[in-house]
């Protein structure tokens, strides 16, 4: 079952630009980390831990009809490309699926519910990972869904609780509440306007961290930045979550005054730069996926500044999922070394724009 | 080439234990005064990602406990040695097992080290587990009534009921 048919818009809806300020906020996660007791988790779970884990959430799956209506996905039954593919599209982890080839770790899997844009990934580094993926800023509706398959899931299985230290979890920076928020934001105004250096300081003083969507470690591509708490432990989950919210509220106005000012102070260089972009993407022959993220930035800024009439967020959001490597490979039907995956990386953008992004211009 | 090389250069003998984080894993190098030199000045020109790495490199820094230096979990195996290097631990145990030394790690990281979100409340409850239970969904149930969020009031107060004894 490699076509993900049955995983509610195949794990896309978050794509759709439908939450608040999503040109400036992509999505919204936020995970819990659970533990079961008895076993153990992370990198001194043995393949026996692994398989007791997965077989208890299993049962919970064939038991519970109505808590846990969805696809259950079981990485050993996927083939390597439809891994890559559930990874490239933000639904599972790099440690879910292994970090090399003939490396999959023992029990795992992934549950997709079909209620709520929920999903449970099964034996990463701790037993349960519940988390909840939403379009644009949606902290609180995020923090909600979540809780609430928390609760059901938890009077199902016997989750590792600590009188002190609260919910129990393989690193502990994440002990406590098991929480993590973070949304992806798109920041190309404080960038350009060279804020953006102390707003990310500005963030690790208030108790909240942030790196890079994209690339290598905490190198920053296409001027997405993902924003998370830091802390989980010692303040309520409201809190983290309110805390979360407030602050990114305030990054997104900074963001957009430095848009303002670009437009203001910089007009015709900042616009200079959108058409260009919005140029090479729709012609070029060969695009890197890391040319094409920074590509889309300025489009996407400009849509942002209503210079691009005719293009929609939706279809940027769209744009960076299709033209990674597991996804073109899947398109077309073979795997493809690293020029012939950016010359049908350009077909695709190519393609889609003519289609669905035509921009319409009357100069 | 000496007996213990620098991870980066390769040609001095290693004197300095660096350790760093990114993206929640830890990263331990082994190297001479002159790279580690480098890359604490290349540290401090971008913005930190993250406060952990000079909480987590000033444990480094202490001097061992003769208490916990050679322990090692009675359920898993995981030794504090090996906790230390990863910064992972291995079983619900180990919070026993390491207690004290975790203690001052959770101080350093979180801030504090007692949970204040919600309680657990497993599938078969003690009476005081259930108490502490209601009590934090009473908060809860207060937040969601000031922010008129009526409809979760409502599933709260519908979850405090079925807790409420017979």
């Amino acid at each position: 079952m490699n076509d993900f048919t049955t995983i509610p818009d195949y794990g896309l809806s978050w794509l759709e630009a439908s939450g608040d300020h999503s040109d400036i906020v992509l999505s919204t996660r936020v995970r819990l980390a659970r533990n079961l007791q008895g076993h153990a988790f992370g990198t001194r779970a043995r393949v026996n831990d692994r398989q007791a884990v997965l077989a208890n959430f299993k049962e919970v799956f064939a038991r519970s009809e109505n808590l846990m209506k969805g696809t259950l996905l079981e990485m050993k039954d996927l083939g390597p490309r439809a891994r890559r593919i559930l990874l490239e599209r933000r639904l599972v982890t790099s440690d879910l699926i292994g970090k090399t080839e003939g490396d999959l770790p023992a029990g795992t899997a992934v549950h997709f519910s079909h209620r709520d844009p929920l999903s449970v990934m099964v034996n990463e580094e701790d037993h349960l990972r519940v988390q909840s993926l939403l379009s644009g800023l949606r902290i609180q509706e995020s923090w909600e869904i979540v809780d609430s398959l928390d609760e059901e899931l938890g009077q199902e299985l016997p989750y590792a609780f600590h009188h002190e230290f609260g919910f129990l979890t393989s690193c502990p920076t994440n002990v406590g509440s098991g929480l993590r928020a973070s949304v992806f934001m798109h920041l190309p105004g404080l960038v350009l306007t060279k804020e953006i250096g102390k707003v990310l300081q500005g963030l690790t003083q208030v108790g909240l961290t942030f790196r890079g969507l994209y690339g290598e470690g905490s190198d920053v591509v296409g001027n997405f930045f993902q924003v998370s708490n830091q802390t989980t432990l010692g303040k309520s989950e409201e809190d983290l979550v309110d805390h979360l919210d407030k602050i990114v509220r305030q990054v997104i106005q900074y963001e957009m005054q430095a848009r303002q000012v670009l437009l203001r102070d910089a007009r015709g260089v900042t616009e200079d730069k959108i058409w260009r972009a919005y140029g090479l993407l729709r012609y070029a022959r060969a695009l890197s996926f890391e040319e094409l993220m920074n590509l889309l930035s300025g489009v996407r800024l400009g849509l942002s500044l209503k210079l691009l009439p005719g293009l929609r967020v939706y279809t940027l959001n769209k744009m960076m999922i299709f033209t990674q490597s597991a996804h073109l490979e899947q398109a077309v039907g073979k795997d493809l070394g690293s020029e012939e995956r950016d010359s049908h990386r350009a077909a695709y953008v190519r393609r889609i724009l003519s289609s669905e992004g035509d921009v319409i211009t009357n100069s | 080439m000496p007996d213990n090389p620098c991870d980066n250069c390769g040609s001095k003998a290693a004197t300095v234990n660096l350790t760093q984080i990114e993206n929640n894993e830890m990263f331990s190098y082994h190297l001479c005064e002159d790279c580690a030199a480098q890359k604490g000045l290349e540290a401090t020109t971008e913005p930190p990602a993250s406060p952990l790495p000079d909480f987590l490199a000033q444990i480094g820094d202490e001097p061992r406990e003769e208490e916990t230096s050679n322990s090692e979990c009675s359920f898993c195996g995981l030794a504090f040695t090996v906790f230390r290097e990863t910064g992972r631990l291995g079983c619900p145990h180990c919070y026993e097992t390491f207690e004290s030394h975790l203690r001052r790690l959770l101080r350093r990281v979180h801030g504090g080290t007692k949970h204040v979100g919600k309680i657990y409340l497993p599938p078969d409850p003690t009476v005081s587990e259930i108490e502490k239970r209601m009590e934090a969904l009473r908060r809860k149930l207060n937040r969601a009534v000031e922010a008129e969020d009526f409809e979760r009031a409502a599933e709260l107060r519908d979850r405090i009921r079925s807790l409420e004894p017979v």
